[in-house]
């Protein structure tokens, strides 16, 4: 049986095209490779080439026909030693390379992932030591290092210098050169050959001098980290820790400045984590680094000399994926993380005086969310104050508003109401500054009207 | 000063290494193999570009037809302790590093039975159990990738090393310079080659590269480096296994240039304006490595006309296989659009 040469598609999106020249004959031989015929499109001219050898025993199609399908039989193909045969009388349908439209539409978020269940309260009873944030990372490292000898830790300062921001102090005489690694300034590289180690069986820590540097190296965070697992289908996992801090440090402007917990949590296949807590430091940067999946751990610099009461267990974990209520109340949510949970806290406490009760909740986690603790809030309270430092447009705390309208719109008794960093580049002038990053009394105004105000 | 002399002695090598003497042949039954090998990608290519032709393949599919003689001549000098990573040209690095064909082409089909259950497509395939890291869809991405699956081969002490390939083009990304400084001031075992097939896409070299001795971009850097015959199947392997034991030896990485050429377009959507049909023609037919290698082995009396069309039928059977297992194959059932996001702790 002759084989019939199809149209070829030579785009993506080509559909039919012209066929505008044959440049072979019937009779004559073709080799796999060699140029038969050529078509056009509206965008460009392209040879078809044969794939079998054989000799070319009719042509369906003359040339110069336009619209012609793509798949329509254009030629019949002898093979060797085959006699031609009669031309079937008409051409087979084409086979359609169309998929059936899915019957139900596919639904457009995953289900959340359960929460875990590790009771937290497990701790209480347990002797409590006043440790700083920095001091709970340096130890979350340090216990990992200890546990298990794949773990290593790299980026700019993290060993002689014991960390640009001291967080790494001490563990290059503990755990030597080979596991304390001082990178070039070289983000883009570095991450890579660190998403690289991990994908061969290492569980790196990059840590990042800011994350305003990992702009650098977005590219290997998210398309070589976060999405080899899924177009691997599922064979290649990256157990890798992005950490650094984040977000507004102190009159260094725009460039060091930025908050960038939107840009990660909007992206599938990373965990995203950003503590307030120095035990929620060290517990979830320990889970961090035990996870198999790319986690990106968003520090605060404000942040790493505050101190807290850390529970002193011998193993601190903290669940990744779920938020934790910081204080109970019954007239509205605040729900926010890192650093402002500190500033709502505080704006909670003057609006205590004003006989306001809010509830606060530190998120902890932002991917992914701990929708259920959320929803349980705005339900108890009616009313949610979403919070963060980073830009409004398209942030969490947009998300949050998502969230409150999707599971608890009529449990809410006002609209959700933002408190967000302003839509500008962070000012270097203090007054400027200050104007630009959300304060206790910003929050405790937003607060005080959403209460005041009714459907 | 001890970094005056090392640079001294990379010049030399460069400067030795530029001229060729006719590579060793090795023994029939490994000849055989090569061959074997280079033309199960060729026979695999063309069967790829057929199912795209009918639709049964989508979006990007870049074929690595010309190449054969780079992905396999550098097979043919590692052991099974060594990695491979490479980017989105990537079907002809798979075949040699033994993924099974019918799964390749399932993948390139958008079948569950792929080596991605269908998520991958062409430019992301992987397959651990044969170190094949990939399959990158990001030009120079694996270049600091593979740097880092070399990092771990030194963290772990386990001897292997990592071929990280990438094209001449991706040579001009930044990348690419920062992989090279840390792999030489850390000494991984890693070897880079460039397959430089002169076509950044469309950009030939002459409009891409200021310096278009790129087996020297790793000069600065201290890397030597060398340039081979990529269409010359023993001077591949033999320069490969040279270049093999001096990474393996923990002198650091080594740049080999394997000059080379695509005769198909960059993807299937290439017009081909950017060079002359009588370019193309001329290294179809002068500088075939696959016709070379076998012009040789008939020379040479170790395998006639008769032996390479049964060899040829046995690799078209393979690939036949290949579409017809892929063809067969159900697509992913929907319910795998969540899976494999994340490894659920």
């Amino acid at each position: 049986m002759p084989t019939p040469i199809l149209m070829p598609a030579l785009s993506p999106t080509m559909t039919e095209g012209t066929l505008a020249r044959w440049l072979k004959k019937p009779g004559e031989r073709v080799r796999p490779g060699e140029v038969i015929a050529e078509i056009e499109t509206d965008k460009a001219t392209m040879e078809v080439e044969a794939v079998e050898e054989g000799t070319l025993a009719e042509i369906l199609v003359p040339e110069g026909t336009e619209g012609v399908k793509v798949n329509t039989p254009i030629a019949l193909l002898l093979a060797e030693g085959e006699e031609p045969q009669p031309a079937p009388a008409a051409a087979a349908p084409a086979p359609s390379a169309q998929e059936p439209a899915r019957a139900a539409a596919a639904p457009a978020a995953a289900p959340q992932v359960l929460r875990a269940r590790e009771p937290e309260e497990s701790w209480a009873g347990a002797k409590m030591v006043k440790l700083t944030v920095r001091e709970a990372l340096r130890d979350a490292m340090a216990e990992e290092m200890r546990r298990d000898p794949t773990v290593f830790l790299m980026g700019e300062e993290v060993g002689y210098y014991q960390g640009a921001y001291k967080v790494s102090q001490g563990l290059l005489d503990e755990f030597g050169p080979e596991r304390v690694i001082d990178t070039p300034i070289t983000e883009y590289g570095f991450t890579g050959l660190g998403v690289g180690a991990a994908m061969a069986g290492l569980r790196p820590i990059v840590e990042f001098m800011t994350w305003n540097f990992a702009m650098q190296a977005i590219d290997h965070i998210i398309n070589s980290a976060a999405k080899t697992l899924y177009m691997s289908g599922g064979q290649m996992n990256c157990p890798i820790v992005f950490r650094g801090p984040n977000g507004a440090a102190a009159r260094v402007a725009a460039q060091h400045s930025q908050e960038y917990s939107s840009w990660y949590a909007h992206c599938p296949g990373l965990k995203v984590v950003a503590p307030y807590s120095a035990a929620d430091a060290k517990g979830l940067l320990k889970s961090a680094i035990r996870d198999p999946n790319p986690v990106v751990f968003l520090e605060n610099e404000v942040l790493y000399g505050r101190s807290f009461e850390v529970p002193d267990v011998p193993d601190l974990l903290v669940p990744i994926g779920r938020a934790k209520i910081v204080r109970k109340g019954r007239d509205l949510t605040i729900a926010t993380f890192s650093i402002m949970v500190g500033k709502a806290l505080e704006a909670a406490e003057r609006l205590a005086q004003k006989g306001i009760e809010a509830e606060v909740i530190d998120l902890r986690t932002l991917r992914p969310l701990d929708v259920e603790t959320l929803v349980a809030s705005v339900k108890r309270t009616n009313r949610l104050l979403a919070v963060e430092e980073g830009w409004p447009v398209c942030g969490i705390a947009a998300e949050l508003a998502a969230i409150a309208m999707e599971h608890a719109f009529d449990w809410l008794d006002a609209p959700v109401v933002r408190v967000t960093g302003k839509d500008v580049p962070m000012p270097y002038a203090a007054n400027l500054e200050r104007l630009a990053v959300p304060q206790v009394e910003d929050i405790a105004a937003a607060a005080e009207a959403l209460v005041a105000r009714r459907i | 000063m001890a970094s005056s002399v090392r640079a001294a002695r990379t010049a030399e090598t460069v400067a030795v290494e530029v001229v060729e003497p006719k590579p060793v042949v090795p023994p029939a039954e490994e000849l055989f193999k090569l061959y074997r090998e280079m033309l199960l990608i060729r026979r695999f290519e063309e069967k790829a570009g057929q199912l795209y032709g009918m639709g049964l393949i989508g979006g990007f599919c870049h074929l690595y037809i010309g190449q054969e003689a780079v992905a396999v001549g550098i097979q043919h000098a590692l052991t099974d302790k060594d990695s491979v990573i490479t980017g989105y040209r990537d079907h002809g690095h798979m075949l040699v590093c033994g993924m099974d064909p019918r799964r390749v082409m399932a993948e390139l089909t958008g079948r569950v039975t792929g080596y991605s259950k269908g998520k991958g497509g062409s430019m992301h395939m992987f397959a651990k159990e044969v170190r094949f890291y990939g399959g990158h869809g990001i030009v120079g991405a694996q270049v600091a990738l593979g740097t880092g699956i070399a990092f771990a081969h030194k963290y772990k002490k386990d001897g292997g090393i990592c071929v990280t390939y990438f094209g001449d083009g991706a040579a001009n990304q930044g990348q690419v310079y920062e992989s090279f400084n840390m792999a030489a001031l850390w000494k991984l075992p890693v070897l880079y080659v460039i397959e430089n097939n002169r076509y950044a896409m469309g950009t030939s070299t002459e409009r891409h590269a200021s310096t278009r001795e790129l087996f020297q971009r790793g000069l600065a850097f201290g890397i030597p480096g060398a340039q081979v015959d990529g269409m010359d199947v023993l001077a591949v392997r033999e320069k490969a296994i040279e270049a093999v034991n001096y990474v393996r030896a923990g002198n650091g990485p080594f740049v080999l240039e394997a000059l080379t050429y695509r005769y198909r377009g960059h993807s299937m959507s290439d017009p081909g304006k950017y060079r002359t049909k009588e370019e193309v023609q001329e290294m179809r037919e002068r500088h075939d490595p696959i016709d070379k290698l076998k012009a040789l082995m008939i020379a040479e009396g170790i395998a006639d006309e008769a032996r390479f069309k049964e060899i040829d039928k046995e690799i078209r059977d393979i690939c036949n296989e290949a579409a017809r297992f892929a063809q067969d194959s159900p697509e992913p059932d929907p319910s795998e659009l969540y899976t494999d996001v994340l490894i659920e702790s």
